[in-house]
């Protein structure tokens, strides 16, 4: 298995925390070496993220908790955001992430139609996993423009 | 009391509501926008000029903020322009569509050479 640090931060479901964390989803960037427009890019869609799980995983009353763990490579940053409050185990929810589906992930579309879409934009992956909570990972690797992997798997064949 | 890393300053020049918005806009300061903005959304025919030129963040939760304001200013006849988008936020405008719809203007100094 590949190495990686990693690091994780937990925050209460409020609002005020997204900014929280997205302090260290820049910090990190910066750390590893992401292009201003890149961190730009990696604030917005993590924060997308929070926001979400922030906003539509408790109830009003409920005390809630959203983790927020990111896995440093050489040449990638991963991040996932849990919204069931407990810390998780980052290889076994990786093996449990698919593909987003239209009729699964109602929550995003319903409201956060938008912040999707910009998560999926900005990162150059994204899945998600449901159970006891949502769970988005997403992926962006360093020095690279979207769509650069088609070109060489293009120029490979 | 929470510190709130969001200004709305609101100054009226020649009819024109002019708004200048400074600091970050997330789902935190977004709701305190909004209030802001609702006070005169149903104003008829408003003329309001939004000025993001000190945004130095924003993300959905700002763009539905201004969609929703824009949706209500047309609907009472006013017309919202958007001023002093700097190269990130102008992309966020382009890449959701949201230049086709909302009348924006970019920075000045950011006219020329903008390749996004």
């Amino acid at each position: 298995m590949q190495h990686y640090d990693y690091i994780e931060i937990k925050i209460p479901a409020k609002a005020q925390y997204v900014g929280v964390a997205r302090l260290m989803i820049s910090g990190i960037a910066s750390r590893l070496g992401f292009t201003y427009d890149d961190i730009e890019d990696l604030k917005i869609a993590s924060s997308e993220a929070i926001t979400n799980a922030v906003q539509h995983a408790y109830g009003q009353d409920e005390d809630g908790e959203v983790v927020v763990g990111c896995a440093l490579y050489e040449e990638r940053l991963e991040i996932m955001i849990a919204d069931h409050g407990t810390s998780f185990d980052f290889e076994e929810t990786k093996k449990h992430i698919g593909p987003y589906s239209d009729t699964s992930d109602a929550r995003f579309q319903r409201e956060g139609g938008l912040g999707l879409y910009l998560m999926e934009t900005l990162m150059d992956e994204v899945k998600f996993h449901h159970e006891e909570g949502v769970t988005v990972f997403m992926t962006k690797y360093l020095g690279r423009e979207r769509g650069e992997e088609d070109v060489k798997r293009t120029a490979n064949s | 009391m929470q510190e709130m890393n969001l200004q709305v300053e609101l100054l009226e020049q020649n009819s024109v509501q002019y708004f200048k918005v400074v600091g970050e806009i997330d789902a935190f300061t977004a709701p305190v926008l909004r209030e802001r903005l609702a006070a005169v959304e149903n104003v008829q025919g408003l003329k309001a000029e939004l000025d993001l030129s000190e945004v130095d963040y924003m993300d959905s939760t700002g763009l539905g903020v201004f969609v929703g304001f824009y949706k209500a200013v047309s609907a009472n006849g006013g017309h919202v322009k958007i001023t002093g988008l700097n190269k990130r936020l102008n992309r966020l405008f382009e890449i959701t569509g949201l230049n086709e719809i909302i009348d924006i203007e970019q920075k000045e100094s950011e006219d020329h050479n903008a390749t996004l």
